[in-house]
Formats: structure tokens, sequence, C-alpha cells
């Protein structure tokens, strides 16, 4: 039997946990159950079975409404002026695109393909990327990820600058202004408010639960387990169905694959994109451009060291 | 064993010296441009200078003016170690300069080690290294322009 884990033998793994920290007795589900579990879980999304009915939406926003923004109204005036406001709070019914008060929708296309037609339907979210670059490149460690591959956005500690959702292939983070520590500090002159985003019910999962969109769904088309199994499911899911997988390379890698009945580039192109609305194109590995010049960081001093002694060399030689 | 006295002086070779002050420069602008602040401030804007605002660009600009300053750092180093030492002995102000790249440089590795997938590093550790290697950039720049202003040199002659 193989560790990836659906809606009930995690819910099982959970339930054995909580009743006794159950010494790991059931594969998988004690590693998914806590967040300090050193496997990287993945989540696979077999797109072919989501009926966009809406039920992870709306589980998300139910279980993780005590975590969304309650700002402080009226803003402080940003200096300069060009620094834009961004508010939710008084749409936070929106359930078409992410938000700071949702974070999970439902994408929809008509894919015309070899002369059928395919309604497709598929839940988005962050990506919760092996190497996330949201996490890595924010200046503060205001984002942390999980040794379980979650990556989280503490928004005690966020200022809302938004370098997170810049530096993000699907621009992920949505910011809400007028709320967190920014507001103590230089409120006018630095920080914007706070950056929202999935943290794929990091909370729950220690608690030896699923994340509520995995939960809710009808279908469930849902599966968490560890990141290599959940690859080699996805790849016998798309041999078996000659289906497409999304999110195994892009970034470098990320913790959710979606596997398709269509391909990703004819999805991506009929989707609807632009602000809250990530594509589906093929991303690059965004953080290795840098992380390749660490070998060079590490061979720099020896090379420093070698001209320093040759130096010393040449001048003992021609002096004698 | 004898080493030509040319060799020797308080200042190291101009080359040396521009290479340190436009490394310097490059890892303090590039640094300063991973918080959100050049598009903000209008710096950006700047005809040429649109390139502060790419976080890429400046991270990898970055990692490109560490590789040079840690070769630089450490060929000074031992140049000092073996060569120089004899004749010149660090100053106070040098003393604090160099404990302050030191922490300059540490932070600042333990920041590329972060950057590696899977690292091992925790997340109240990673808020540390962030604000101490700001912090310690910080200080550098305060001694730096003091040393400037009162012209303090690195070393003074034995």
């Amino acid at each position: 039997m193989g560790q990836e884990i659906s809606r009930r033998t995690f819910l099982r793994g959970g339930i054995a946990a909580a009743a006794g920290l159950a010494a790991g007795s059931i594969p998988g589900a004690s590693a998914a159950a806590a967040p300090q579990g050193k496997t990287q879980l993945a989540t696979l999304l077999d797109i072919g079975k989501c009926i966009g009915c809406g039920a992870c939406v709306e589980a998300c926003n139910e279980t993780n409404a005590h975590k969304y923004p309650n700002p402080r109204k009226p803003f402080p005036k940003m200096y300069p002026n060009r620094v834009p406001v961004e508010d939710w709070s008084e749409k936070q019914d929106v359930t078409d695109r992410l938000t700071p008060y949702n974070w999970l929708f439902i994408q929809q296309a008509t894919v015309n393909l070899n002369g059928e037609e395919y309604e497709i339907t598929l839940p988005r979210r962050c990506m919760h990327c092996v190497n996330p670059p949201c996490v890595k490149l924010c200046p503060w460690g205001a984002a942390r990820q999980f040794d379980n591959g979650i990556s989280r956005i503490d928004s005690d500690i966020c200022l809302g600058g938004s370098k997170c959702k810049k530096v993000c292939p699907w621009d992920i983070p949505q910011r809400q202004t007028g709320t967190g520590l920014y507001l103590d500090i230089l409120p006018s002159f630095a920080g914007n408010g706070v950056m929202y985003k999935c943290d794929r019910c990091y909370d729950q999962i220690a608690d030896g639960q699923l994340p509520a969109c995995i939960e809710a769904c009808p279908e469930e088309m849902q599966t968490i387990g560890p990141r290599d199994e959940i690859i080699q499911k996805a790849r016998a899911l798309a041999k078996e169905t000659n289906g497409y997988i999304y999110g195994e390379k892009e970034n470098g890698g990320t913790n959710t694959l979606y596997v398709s009945p269509v391909p990703f580039e004819e999805l991506n192109k009929a989707i609807e994109k632009g602000k809250g609305k990530p594509h589906l194109k093929p991303v690059k590995d965004t953080m290795a451009q840098a992380n390749n010049l660490t070998t060079a960081m590490v061979l720099a001093p020896v090379a420093g060291i070698a001209a320093a002694v040759g130096k010393f060399v040449k001048l003992t030689k021609s002096s004698e | 064993m004898r080493v030509q006295q040319t060799t020797i002086s308080k200042v190291p070779d101009r080359s040396v010296r521009y290479v340190y002050l436009i490394t310097v420069f490059l890892l303090t602008l590039t640094g300063f441009s991973q918080m959100p602040i050049f598009k903000r401030y209008y710096i950006a804007d700047i005809p040429g200078l649109g390139w502060l605002a790419q976080f890429y660009v400046t991270h990898y600009i970055h990692y490109l003016a560490a590789i040079l300053f840690l070769a630089l750092v450490a060929y000074m180093t031992i140049d000092y170690l073996i060569l120089q030492r004899k004749h010149l002995r660090l100053t106070a102000s040098g003393y604090v300069r160099g404990a302050i790249l030191a922490g300059i440089l540490v932070s600042g590795l333990l920041l590329v080690i972060r950057n590696l997938a899977g690292s091992p590093l925790e997340p109240r550790f990673i808020i540390l290294l962030d604000l101490a290697h700001m912090g310690l950039v910080l200080a550098f720049l305060m001694v730096a322009g003091y040393c400037l202003i009162f012209k303090k040199q690195w070393t003074n002659g034995r």
C-alpha cells in the first residue's frame, strides 16, 4: 500500500495520531500530521474529477476566516502618493479570484481539442513551491516554509511590501492595507499592510486533519502525501488518462501537482488570467539562477588565497 | 626570506582599492534594493536605474558582487598575514571595520544557504540573520563614513 493519503486514510491517520500520537503507525499520515515532519507533502489535483461546485472555496473561507485581515480605518496617509491602497475589506464576498479574503478560487475554461470540447474547472491557490521565492526573498523573514512543504506568510511580521507577490511566478499573495506591524513602525513611509495567501491549513495539518479544501471536495479530486509518492501517482494517473502534469517541474518543482485531460498550454490559453487569476504557463526555476552561483561563492576565497600566495611566491623568487 | 620592499605600502594597490570600492558599492546598492523601496521612492524611475526594482536582477548582481568580494577579502587577508603584517599593523578602526565585515560575510553566507532548497535554518534564526545582515551593513557604512571624514586608515606602518 502506498503512502499517499486519500481523505479517509488521512483522517484515520489523524485520529490515530490524536488518539495517542500513535508513534507513526500509519505511514505518511503521521508525517502529514506534524508541521515539523521532515517530509515535504504535496497535493495531487485530478482536474478530470473537478466539477467546479465550489465546495473547496466555501470550506477554505469557513476554515480560514479567523486568519483574514481586520484592517484599521481610516488608513494612514501614504507617502509618496503613488503607494497604492489595497482594500478588500468591503469586497470580502469576491470568490472569482484570489484576494486577502479568498485564498482559493475555481478557474474555468472551455478547451476544444481534436474536435472534442472540454469544460474544465480547477481550484487555484498557492502552489507551495519546493524552494519558494516568496519565502526565500522576503527581506524580513516574514514568510516561512515548514519542513512539510507548506509556505506561510506570518501576518504578525509581514509589512506588506508585496515583494513576495512580485517574485512569485504566479503572483499569488494578495495585499490588504491598514493591518499588521507596519502600523506600529512608520505607517506613512514604510510597508503597506499584510500579504495573504493559502497556508494549506497548516494548523489543521498540525492537528492531524486534512486541509479544508481536500476534506470538503465531494469528488475527492485532491490527494495529499509525501511528494515523491504524489509524483509517482500523478505520473501514473497521467499515463492512465493520457493526461498532462503541471507543477512537477514548474519553478523547480512545487508541492501542488495538477493532472489535466488537456495540455496545459491549451488550458492556459483558455482560462481567464489577470490580477488574482494566475496563469498555467511553464515556469523556469526562479531561484536557480542565483543559487547556481553558490559553487562560485565557495571557490571565490580559494581563488583569493591562491592569488595572494602566488604573489608571495613570485616576490620571494624575484628577491632571491 | 626577503621580499621586495616596494610591495609594502599603507594602502593596497590602486586596482585592489577600486575593486574593493566598486564591490562594496554594488553590494550595498543591490542589498538595499532587496527591500521594496526603490520603486516606491522613485529611485527606480531614474533613467538607467529601472533594474533596481527588479528583484531577481539585483539578487543576481548581489551574488556576483559577493563572489568578487569574497575573493578580495581572502586575498587581502592572506596578503596581510604573509606579506604586509611585518610592516603594517591594523589600526583600531581597521579592526572594527574588519570585524563588521566579517559579520556581514558570515550572515550573508548563511543567507545564501537559506536560499538553497531544503535549507535547515530555523525561521526565527532567519529573521535574526536578515536583521543582523542589514544592521551590520548600516554599522559599516557609519564607521566607514567616520573613517573617511577623519582620515582613519585601515593600517599604520610599524
